[in-house]
């Protein structure tokens, strides 16, 4: 009896799943909630969650069903989790994912499943390159433009010789081979750090190094909690005002608010590079900077930006097919045109489905209520695509 | 070789054994006395630090912050001693390992409820946020500074109480030959929670000395705990002394692996290979260090007598 109960109930569910899934367009969400680097994911989150309220919960008449997933900082659980949307949610986009490894690990049950895979932050030259696939879009850049524009700015502001720190993994090393391959300067020293379980976090050797090496910068990349620490370490060294720091990804607006309140001056003017500012001048930009704040008390990070990108990129292709989703051809036709309001403004996609895009100059500057933040300076590089779209057969 | 650069790595390298020490002292007695291997010693670690970040917060002072934490810290050893650790002694290891991992994930938890999953950054007063010229030419941060005065002082006040207090005695008898000071009618229990707390208390203000310069974070215990563990292996389990040469030697070899490797590398390899290699075997020095020691004394240097 029970079994047949169960299979009976069984039958419902598969007979009413496909009837619920059509008024719904399911997102999969996967990014990092537990561990430190929780803190990231939870940015990408709000702006996610912000993006859906802002377009009133509905794209193309569809309702939005957004399912989160932890991949817990490692490949293997994001891939389990990409698995788990694809088969057991049946989602229509897989999309977040901050971390090279994990979205390499997790990019092939996605696509082999024929559902689109957005990419909100990582962006490894494998995916720009060899593996760039039909179905793949990117809402931030690939690994190596952001160094590369660091390069340029060093170049334009005449720096002559350059000390760099980054940790000693696949991203790492491309930060740092971005900047050498545009620096024009000498390389004076190079350290990479121990990075993954039990990271280091204590820089004192390497600064001792750097300040020995009488460079005229110091070039940084620590993601996460690691930025803070190194920019504390630096002002404490007191290198600040004698080796002008250059940073990407490592000052954000997940790190100023603790520098902030650790009271680290020693991060006040220094530059960086990137493709968006919290002060880039467009209105989508404006809306969704005083939207995050307005609801969450704080400034968004690049990572917030690229999330809100996600949805919107999403909602400009539902729209392109009416709701119709099963046309998966019409909608990435509509996603290659890049036709939806952007935060970084106007930008195209290159073969590879990675942005076309402009990358400025940025400094830290304290705001009109004295909250440190960032404000683009200039235009660095303009209109800059990856070097890896030529290696993509698309 | 460029001797302002070499003194300012041996300091480096000092600061980082004392800390280290600050945290084996701990780890060692509980070992050696109470033979209970404790892998959450890291967690009071982390929970020294994220107090001291709240009391500073209260008090806006980073001093009444310590004072005030490392109380606090010693508190919640001892509670955690008296509901959970003592029903353990009479296990075996496993079950110690077990437990205590357990105790680890619980505690993550717990800061993650209590202070967020974003770490927390503890601010320093003017005073120790800057620099000192100890000899000409050598500018080294205050605040390191104070680190390595405060755990040369514990070293010392640490050394005084062992050889020269009753209490002392009963911890080195406890290391020696548990067994016997129970018999001789030794409150052991009592002794236990205290060495506990006290341990609880070490580790604690080695996290205090360490968040201002990395910050308080989740999990940040567990990746010190393994090189702790690494000293008092070295040093001899139970050995407060063995713990402080084992530690300030790790903590040389390691800074100085990280800072002149390379350098050393770049001799023998090609640039690229030597900048890939340098750091990976510079994690690995210490415990090549540990094996070869392993291979010679498998006791440590100084086990404490009677084993």
């Amino acid at each position: 009896m029970f079994r047949k109960l169960m299979l009976l109930a069984t039958a419902g569910m598969l007979a009413i799943g496909p009837a619920v899934a059509a008024d719904k367009v399911k997102i999969g969400f996967v990014t990092t909630i537990t561990t430190p680097a929780g803190v990231i994911g939870k940015d990408m989150v709000d702006a996610v969650n912000l993006a859906v309220k802002d377009i009133g919960g509905k794209m193309g008449g569809l309702e939005v069903d957004l399912i989160i997933e932890d991949d817990g900082f490692k490949p293997a659980i994001g891939k389990q989790k990409t698995d788990k949307l694809v088969k057991q949610n049946d989602v229509d986009f897989v999309a977040g994912f901050i971390w090279s490894h994990v979205l390499l690990a997790s990019q092939k049950s996605a696509l082999d499943a024929g559902k689109f895979l957005i990419s909100s932050n990582a962006g490894p030259s494998q995916i720009a390159g060899k593996l760039c696939h039909k179905n793949f879009f990117s809402t931030s850049w690939q690994n190596d433009q952001t160094p590369m524009a660091m390069g340029q700015l060093l170049n334009q502001k005449g720096v002559k010789s350059l000390y760099i720190m980054a940790p000693n993994y696949a991203a790492g090393k491309d930060m740092s081979a971005g900047v050498e391959r545009v620096f024009k300067g000498k390389i004076v020293g190079k350290d990479l750090t121990k990075w993954g379980k039990g990271a280091q976090l204590d820089f004192s050797a390497e600064l001792a190094k750097a300040k020995a090496s009488g460079a005229e910068g110091i070039f940084v990349f620590y993601p996460g909690k690691a930025g803070g620490a190194f920019i504390k370490q630096y002002a404490q060294a007191g290198l600040q005002g004698k080796i002008p720091l250059y940073s990407v990804f490592t000052v954000d607006s997940i790190a100023l608010p603790k520098l902030q309140k650790a009271k680290m001056n020693g991060v006040m003017g220094s530059m960086m590079t990137q493709f968006w500012a919290p002060d880039l001048d467009n209105a989508q930009n404006k809306k969704f900077v005083s939207g995050f704040k307005k609801a969450y008390g704080r400034y968004p990070s690049f990572y917030a930006a690229q999330s809100y990108d996600t949805i919107f990129l999403i909602k400009s292709a539902v729209e392109a097919v009416n709701g119709n989703l099963s046309d998966v051809n019409g909608m990435r036709a509509a996603m290659k045109k890049a036709n939806f309001p952007s935060v970084r403004g106007k930008f195209s996609y290159g073969n590879n489905h990675f942005p076309i895009q402009n990358f400025y100059s940025r400094e830290v500057v304290s705001d009109a209520d004295g909250v440190w933040t960032t404000a683009v300076r200039k235009v660095v590089l303009e209109n800059h695509q990856d070097t890896y779209a030529k290696n993509c057969k698309m | 070789m460029d001797w302002v650069l070499f003194v300012t790595q041996i300091l480096n390298g000092l600061q980082l054994g004392v800390l280290l020490f600050l945290l084996a002292s701990g780890l060692t007695l509980i070992f050696g006395i109470m033979d209970f291997v404790n892998l959450a010693h890291g967690s009071l670690y982390m929970i020294g630090a994220y107090f001291c970040g709240t009391f500073t917060d209260i008090t806006d002072s980073f001093f009444y912050g310590i004072i005030l934490a490392i109380p606090a810290t010693a508190v919640v050893g001892v509670i955690v001693e008296i509901i959970i650790i003592r029903r353990l002694y009479s296990q075996d290891h496993l079950d110690h390992v077990l437990a205590t991992f357990g105790l680890i994930l619980c505690f993550d938890a717990l800061v993650h409820f209590a202070w967020g999953p974003e770490g927390m950054a503890i601010p320093l007063p003017a005073i120790l946020d800057g620099q000192i010229e100890i000899l000409p030419d050598i500018v080294f941060p205050t605040f390191r500074l104070l680190i390595i005065t405060t755990g040369l002082t514990l070293a010392i006040i640490l050394y005084l109480v062992i050889t020269r207090t009753r209490s002392g005695m009963l911890i080195r008898a406890g290391a020696s030959n548990r067994t016997m000071i129970g018999a001789l009618g030794i409150d052991i229990k009592t002794l236990f929670t205290l060495v506990f707390g006290a341990g609880a208390a070490m580790a604690g203000l080695a996290g205090m000395m360490i968040s201002p310069i990395t910050e308080a974070s989740i999990g940040m215990g567990n990746d010190i705990i393994i090189v702790a563990f690494v000293v008092i292996i070295i040093g001899g389990i139970g050995s407060v002394k063995g713990a402080f040469i084992a530690a300030i030697l790790v903590g040389f070899i390691d800074t100085m692996g990280r800072s002149f490797l390379d350098t050393f590398l770049k001799l023998l390899l090609s640039a690229e290979s030597a900048e890939t290699a340098a750091p990976a075997l510079s994690a690995m020095l210490i415990y090549i260090l540990m094996a070869t020691i392993l291979i010679f004394r498998p006791q440590g240097l100084f086990p404490p007598r009677g084993r």
